[in-house]
């Protein structure tokens, strides 16, 4: 076993800025807005470094795909113990329509060449809310998921995973290698500390394109419209019970 | 980090879809979100900004939620401001060879800006202790494990600090201390106290810096004083009866500790400027929030060209504030001959115009300004003070124009 854990980071738009559609409908505000790392990464990167912490696994590497700005976020990872990074460069129109398949194949193809015992990944990413990543890179893999995990041990060369579903909790044991997907209660993630931000400065970042790692990432998605969601409609008070089932019936609703 | 953090905050309160949601009362953590004119990662390096974004969540995580409760009830938060420590804020420009982070000072102005965010009166305590631990430049310090307090004025010598009058008297190895120190930050619950007294004659010539533990005989504490503002640090008098130090705890020669403590000084000032900066961006984000939320006259106030205007002003005294701070930490770390009187400038402008920016946003509030379930009276409370202490705003402009009317 390689000791090898790929953790996958994206950048997306900050969780705390209010959302603004173009004026074409052809997408949301990006320029000049607040952007960091999902939410749901950061507690992916948390958990990796944890396991080194622990000599579980020997090497964390971060990997992002995207424009330039990409590598802020690789360097967030860095800076919270990751020890090397990896930058898929997508830009452009093409970086508009990366998804999840595109993003799996690529995650696929580098956990083969780097070798990797585990991938780690947030469980969805706050802007577009697929969680497919995680489930797709495995099937292309065809290694064994363990998603929503809310807690995570190594025993051996199995890892035991207590996933958050919807009847409750859920514990299985799965082979490595592995994929596994972060949720909320995994772990809280720390703070960068100020010196390890000026050591991650000599971390490497490598740079990649997806053709050299023999990715076609042409999407097979085109998107039509985003609207904003419709504006919350002001309620009826109701004086009784009945003609609170009347209104019911009357809007459909029952 | 702040994200998750906060998600886990919003999960906690019944929502399945972990997505960002808007809280019109409970304080979302001013200085995240608006990319504009008033952002305070522009001009920085990527370096400088992710050492702020690391200040911003502190701040936003760690501190913003307990303001409040720390100015009400009093309390000096020192497991906070330990874990602050353990990411380095403990002793931000001191050399890494003695525990510090070795950053300069124009870093620790952006940190200090952005965790001022989350609570001024505990950043600025943090800032004199980093004045202080630069000072002496020791390893428990940097880490808090001992927190440090700065012994200058006396009840009788505030802005005239050269006249200080608490004695040392050389007696074979020890100097023994016999006075009182006024409004000292941190008096009576830090460890280590940084006193400036007189070792020689008349004037600054005649000042020593004696380092002094705290529970050393002779030092003694008068009583908490009960302040407007800065209530997460106790204020007490220091003083100081037959105390005997080691005369291996004076730092640099005697004669020397005028010196010492204006060049701590220097970057006090820059420091304090930093923390005044950080409460007017709060200020001006809350005022813009506030502004788009209250209808009056059947529409939101910031349709409202008067209120537009005033924003607007705010906004461009806090980033000429912020400039002029930045560009007094750049000459105090390259040495430059401006140094003093820049520190000077930015001290005076900006801790002025903050203040006046935070009593402005108060205003913009109505009468939920002068509420104390709302943030903003609580910034103009804490850095009302700036423009007091570390040299009064008019001492300042003693410096700036002697600086001009010297003949050189």
């Amino acid at each position: 076993m390689s000791g090898r854990v790929l953790v996958g980071v994206k950048r997306v738009i900050d969780y705390a800025v209010k959302i603004r559609v173009k004026p074409d409908n052809s997408g949301v505000v990006t320029d000049g807005v607040k952007h960091s790392m999902n939410p749901f990464c950061e507690i992916a990167v948390e958990e990796a470094v944890k396991l080194k912490e622990k000599k579980f696994i020997k090497e964390v590497v971060a990997v992002s795909c995207g424009p330039q700005q990409a590598q802020e976020t690789i360097r967030t990872a860095l800076a919270m113990g990751a020890d090397r990074g990896i930058h898929v460069e997508v830009t452009g129109k093409d970086y508009d329509t990366l998804g999840p398949l595109q993003v799996s194949k690529i995650f696929a193809a580098l956990a083969k060449k780097e070798d990797a015992q585990l991938l780690i990944l947030g469980k969805q990413a706050i802007d577009d809310d697929c969680n497919q990543t995680g489930q797709m890179t495995a099937a292309l893999l065809d290694w064994p998921q363990g998603t929503f995990a809310s807690e995570v041990s190594l025993e051996g060369d199995k890892i035991k995973v207590v996933r958050e579903i919807d009847g409750g909790l859920e514990t299985i044991k799965i082979n490595t290698p592995a994929v596994l997907t972060a949720d909320l209660r995994l772990n809280t993630p720390r703070y960068a500390t100020l010196p390890n931000i000026m050591k991650a400065k000599k971390k490497k970042i490598a740079q990649v394109k997806p053709a050299d790692l023999g990715v076609d990432i042409t999407s097979r998605l085109e998107v039509l419209r985003v609207d904003e969601p419709p504006q919350r409609l002001a309620g009826v008070t109701v004086e009784t019970v009945d003609d609170l089932v009347a209104k019911l019936k009357e809007s459909g609703t029952i | 980090m702040a994200a998750a953090g906060a998600l886990g905050r919003i999960v906690r309160l019944g929502s399945s879809l972990c997505r960002k949601q808007r809280f019109i009362f409970t304080r979302s953590p001013p200085g995240r979100g608006i990319a504009s004119c008033v952002d305070p990662a522009h001009g920085l390096t990527d370096e400088q900004k992710e050492f702020q974004e690391v200040a911003f969540n502190f701040a936003a995580n760690e501190m913003a939620p307990n303001m409040a409760e720390w100015d009400q009830k009093e309390i000096f938060p020192v497991e906070t401001m330990r874990k602050a420590a353990q990411l380095g804020f403990g002793g931000i420009y001191v050399q890494p060879d003695v525990g510090g982070t070795g950053l300069s000072r124009l870093d620790t102005s952006v940190i200090f800006e952005a965790l001022s965010t989350g609570c001024v009166s505990t950043t600025a305590y943090i800032s004199i202790h980093n004045m202080c631990a630069w000072m002496i430049d020791t390893f428990d310090l940097c880490s808090m494990e001992k927190f440090a307090s700065y012994c200058l004025t006396e009840p009788g010598s505030g802005s005239d600090a050269a006249s200080l009058l608490t004695t040392a008297q050389l007696k074979g190895d020890h100097y023994i201390l016999n006075g009182s120190k006024a409004f000292i930050s941190g008096g009576g619950d830090t460890d280590v106290y940084v006193v400036m007294c007189r070792t020689g004659a008349k004037g600054p010539k005649g000042i020593s810096c004696l380092v002094i533990e705290k529970g050393t005989p002779g030092l003694n504490f008068g009583k908490k004083e009960k302040k407007v503002g800065w209530n997460s640090q106790p204020t007490r008098a220091v003083i100081l009866e037959d105390c005997a130090v080691p005369v291996t705890n004076r730092l640099g020669a005697e004669g020397q500790g005028f010196n010492i403590a204006m060049k701590g000084l220097n970057g006090g000032r820059i420091n304090i400027a930093s923390c005044s900066l950080g409460a007017a961006h709060a200020c001006v984000q809350l005022a813009r929030d506030h502004l788009l939320v209250r209808k009056q006259f059947g529409e939101t106030l910031s349709n409202n060209q008067y209120l537009q205007f005033q924003l607007a002003e705010m906004a461009t005294k806090l980033v000429a504030s912020r400039l002029l701070v930045r560009e007094a930490a750049t000459a105090l770390q390259g040495n430059r001959p401006d140094a003093v009187s820049l520190c000077s400038m930015a001290k005076l402008f900006a801790t002025d115009e903050c203040f006046n920016i935070c009593n402005q946003a108060l205003q913009m509030h109505g009468g939920y300004g002068y509420l104390k379930d709302y943030a903003v009276q609580q910034f103009v409370r804490d850095i009302r003070v700036h423009q007091i202490l570390e040299g009064t705003n008019e001492v300042m402009r003693m410096i700036i124009s002697r600086n001009l009317l010297t003949e050189s």
